[in-house]
């Protein structure tokens, strides 16, 4: 139990001492058994203070301290770094939030907010007596990295990571890198060609010696974790003679008779059974697809030399620090029927259409017909109500106008129309939002109550039979009906997650969210992360992003990465489970209910007990609950803590009301309130009002003169303001700036 | 003072907890009789924990809980539940309401919801009588 401990009481200028009574809380701490020393300070983040609690700590030998002010996600570590700096083990530290927990929401009832107050300072001095001093668990890391994924997120990353001098494994499930877009033929907003990109960032990775690509690569088993995941990969076979001549390969390749489904181009054509996806794919060697050359044995007895169609897949074993997926994303598959996909020839999907589009130079043709018109359907697949896909696809409308104006373009007289429910062209990309519908491109507002109808060619009435009938309930004409015919429908499918990444999450323990895509720590504060410690995700395996933000993205997670190998050691939140033996009967219930196969039965003398891997655990704590020994907990939640801390709330507390004489002497908000009194103006209020040089002045001038930052002037006004320390003087004459000035008889307390 | 029923909430570090915090940086007002433990997921909450809160004074405990959000586990919510369906049974051993444990989803910008939910559960809280 911790008997010397130190007590701080932020006002934080006024946010939380405007309405919980800091000083007599402060006082109040004070007469407790365990607490050394107890203070209410102006500012608990300002340096100054942070240099006196470093100084408290080592005058007093304080072995905890408990600092009460805002939220731990903005201060923790300032504060954990207060205790490091003064010697304190930083577990023996405890935040207490009585600012967004407490004086901000009661802000209507002051009085019972000082109340609340003293009982969550009281809860975290008792949590802190139970604290433990806890130390890092160290562990020593390999300098290499696996990139799962070779599309633009993931030859990016790998290059990041390469030139930061880490050994990179890239893995590609394809045979050729470059993912999706490699599909496209020309990208938003820089109009760059797909392919030229890809083939940009491959040629960048060979200079890097020491990055080693893997293609037609997949990932079968993993063990091991951070510092040293053992990866077992499996490389699958080209079926061509490492050796062959080639023009030899190139021979096979035109004469090969048999024909095979297009992956690449979505099945709208039939490729030959040795392929490249497209002519300049990288790496710059074929596959053969030995299966459907079985039965040619005339053509496989002609190029023996050059095919090997004995060749077996290869499994190998990498070792990596730390692993970063790529692994990027599906488009929606529309069912049959939907929209008329697959039940009406005329209708196809957005990717499906801008592989025509590469494919038709001249003029667009489809099913042998000419196509004039073009109607697309935005958000098929996506923000779904009632199906699985409620999310929105955020790229798919930016993605479609962009296709509009290359079908304008490329095509010229091409007629489109756009069936949408909400446009959401974000930032910049709003720009070709209006430059389509300067282009005459027709926009149709539809809801998801009343979606638009496809009906077959035949049903259409206008002169071309052969058109598609589309029905819309036009939502930006009063509802009206309206009957468009086109040549062509398209359905803008958003992005979903691959089929795969259910292989990927078991593989690496990756939680998956309620869209299947792959869950970060945090959307905000750790948008890379996973609580799999070491393994990051990037690009579009988390959820749609256009090729701008999937890079961004991965390239966050290679420094990340680069972060954490850089010294060979990386340091462990102590923050984990651990297992009383004593207590433990080895029931196996921990280790069913851990997701990380963190828990394993181990040997504890002559006993079997549960074992925790220090590298592993997550410290999530669903181990706990479950454990009918009460023999397993995590580490700063252990029953005495969290039982304190329940009884600290509870405690009774005899708060002074403050009488009238005792504010005579001190500086008090006019408006009362539960304001708290001050003796004397902070520093930084003297400084301000020295730069305040003039009869009245503005915050841009008074940052000026006294050499603040005009952000922490304006914050500090507001609070002096309050005081009646300055008050408000009109505005400048370009009415951009609020005058500051003293009032006439300044309130006492100041200099 | 407020005789406001006296609520326990068990907020979660990375999704509940900040929208918690949001409540009150947003000034939205709630009873000052409500504690927040933050822990790192929902599943780890002990039923021996809410017992104790039960016997100790607190009116009612409420658990925010990570749902299908939780960074740890796709099945935190089934264990959440699991938890208080366990803690509902030591309850009536002892005569508590199992009313006096609840369970909701809470997200890290439930402000509003977060409010909504305490001033609800306050009001159930207070016309509880001890009947299992």
């Amino acid at each position: 139990m911790k008997q010397r401990i130190g007590v701080y009481i932020c006002h934080c200028g006024g946010n939380i001492s405007d309405y919980v009574d800091v000083e007599e809380l402060g006082k109040m701490f004070h007469q407790e058994e365990n607490v050394v020393v107890s203070k209410d300070v102006m500012f608990a983040c300002a340096d100054s203070n942070q240099k006196d609690m470093v100084s408290d700590i080592q005058a007093n030998n304080l072995d905890a301290i408990v600092v009460c002010s805002c939220s731990p996600k903005l201060h923790l570590h300032t504060f954990k770094n207060v205790a490091i700096r003064a010697g304190l083990n930083p577990s023996n530290y405890v935040q207490v939030n009585i600012r967004e927990q407490c004086s901000w929401p009661h802000s209507d009832r002051p009085r019972e907010a000082t109340v609340k107050a003293a009982g969550l300072i009281r809860a975290g001095i008792n949590r802190v007596s139970y604290s433990e001093s806890l130390e890092n668990i160290e562990l020593s890391v390999k300098k290499s990295a696996l990139v799962i994924g070779a599309g633009v997120s993931g030859m990016k990353a790998a290059i990041d990571l390469a030139r930061s001098g880490n050994e990179v494994f890239l893995i590609e499930k394809d045979y050729f890198v470059g993912g999706r877009v490699a599909q496209k033929e020309i990208l938003f907003p820089t109009n760059q060609n797909g392919k030229e990109v890809v083939a940009a960032l491959y040629n960048e990775m060979k200079k890097f010696p020491n990055i080693t690509i893997f293609t037609g690569a997949t990932v079968e088993k993993v063990s091991g974790s951070l510092g040293n995941f053992n990866v077992d990969i499996k490389v699958k076979p080209r079926y061509i003679n490492p050796n062959a001549d080639k023009k030899a390969v190139k021979r096979a390749m035109d004469e090969c008779p048999v024909n095979v489904h297009d992956d690449f181009n979505l099945g709208l054509i039939e490729r030959k059974a040795i392929y490249k996806n497209y002519p300049e794919a990288l790496p710059d060697v074929p596959v053969v697809v030995a299966e459907a050359l079985k039965d040619a044995t005339d053509f496989t007895g002609k190029f023996a030399s050059t095919l090997n169609l004995n060749e077996e897949a290869q499994t190998l074993s990498l070792i990596a620090g730390s692993v970063l997926v790529t692994t990027g994303y599906d488009h929606y598959q529309p069912k049959e029927g939907e929209f008329g996909y697959k039940t009406i020839s005329n209708v196809v999907t957005l990717p499906e259409l801008n592989r025509l589009m590469e494919m038709n130079s001249g003029k667009l043709v489809y099913n042998g017909k000419k196509i004039n018109s073009v109607a697309f359907i935005y958000c098929v697949g996506s923000r779904q109500t009632k199906g699985d896909n409620k999310y929105c696809s955020r790229q798919c409308c930016t993605s479609t106008i962009h296709t509009s104006l290359q079908l304008k373009e490329k095509y010229k007289d091409i007629q489109t129309y756009h069936l949408y429910r909400d446009i959401r062209t974000y930032g910049k990309q709003e720009l070709i939002y209006a430059e389509s519908s300067k282009q005459g491109d027709l926009y149709f507002k539809y809801e998801e109550k009343e979606m638009p109808v496809v009906a077959s060619p035949s049903l259409s009435k206008g002169k071309g039979k052969d058109k598609v009938l589309i029905k819309v309930k036009d939502y930006l004409t009063a509802k009206k009906e309206m009957e468009i015919e086109a040549d062509l429908v398209v359905l803008v499918t958003g992005m979903v997650a691959r089929e795969d990444a259910t292989h990927i999450s078991e593989l690496f323990k990756i939680p998956i969210g309620r869209d299947k895509f792959f869950n970060e720590i945090h959307p905000k504060l750790k948008p890379v992360e996973t609580v799999i410690k070491g393994v990051y995700i990037g690009g579009t395996c988390q959820g749609p992003k256009n090729v701008s933000e999937s890079v961004q993205s991965s390239l966050a997670g290679a420094s990340k990465i680069t972060a954490l190998l850089k010294s060979g050691t990386v340091s462990v939140d102590p923050i984990i489970a651990r297992v009383n033996a004593d207590a433990c009967t080895w029931c196996g219930k921990c280790s069913d209910v851990c997701d990380y196969t963190a828990i394993k039965e181990v040997l504890f003398g002559n006993k079997h007990v549960a074992g925790v891997n220090k590298a592993v655990c997550t410290g999530c704590g669903i181990c706990a609950p479950v454990c009918p020994e009460n023999a397993i907990e995590i580490a700063q939640y252990t029953d005495n803590e969290i039982e304190s801390m329940i009884d600290g709330f509870m405690m009774d507390f005899d708060i002074k009301e403050k009488g009238a004489g005792e504010t005579e002497d001190v500086l008090t908000p006019p408006s009362g309130g539960g304001g708290q009194a001050m003796k004397e103006y902070p520093q930084v209020w003297r400084e301000i009002l020295a730069g305040m040089t003039d009869e009245k002045n503005t915050i841009p001038e008074i940052a000026a003169n006294s050499r603040l930052a005009s952000e922490l002037v304006t914050f500090h006004l507001m609070t002096m303001n309050k005081y009646g320390v300055v008050v408000p003087a009109g505005m400048d004459e370009k009415e951009t700036y609020y005058y500051y000035k003293q009032p006439p008889k300044s309130p006492k307390g100041g200099f | 003072m407020s005789t406001s029923p006296k609520i326990l909430v068990f907020s979660t570090d990375k999704i509940s907890d900040p929208g918690i915090d949001q409540a009150g940086l947003r000034k939205i007002h709630y009873a000052p009789s409500v504690y927040v433990i933050s822990l790192p997921c929902s599943s780890g909450i002990k039923p021996r924990w809410i017992l104790h809160a039960l016997e100790n004074g607190f009116d009612g405990v409420f658990i925010a809980a990570d749902g299908h959000e939780c960074s740890y586990s796709a099945r935190c919510a089934d264990h959440t539940n699991t938890i208080v369906e366990t803690t509902q049974e030591l309850m009536k051993e002892k005569n508590i309401n199992p009313r006096r444990v609840r369970m909701a989803a809470l997200c890290s910008v439930c402000a509003e919801p977060f409010m909504n939910h305490m001033e609800n559960y306050g009001k159930i809280l207070a016309g509880l009588e001890e009947a299992p």
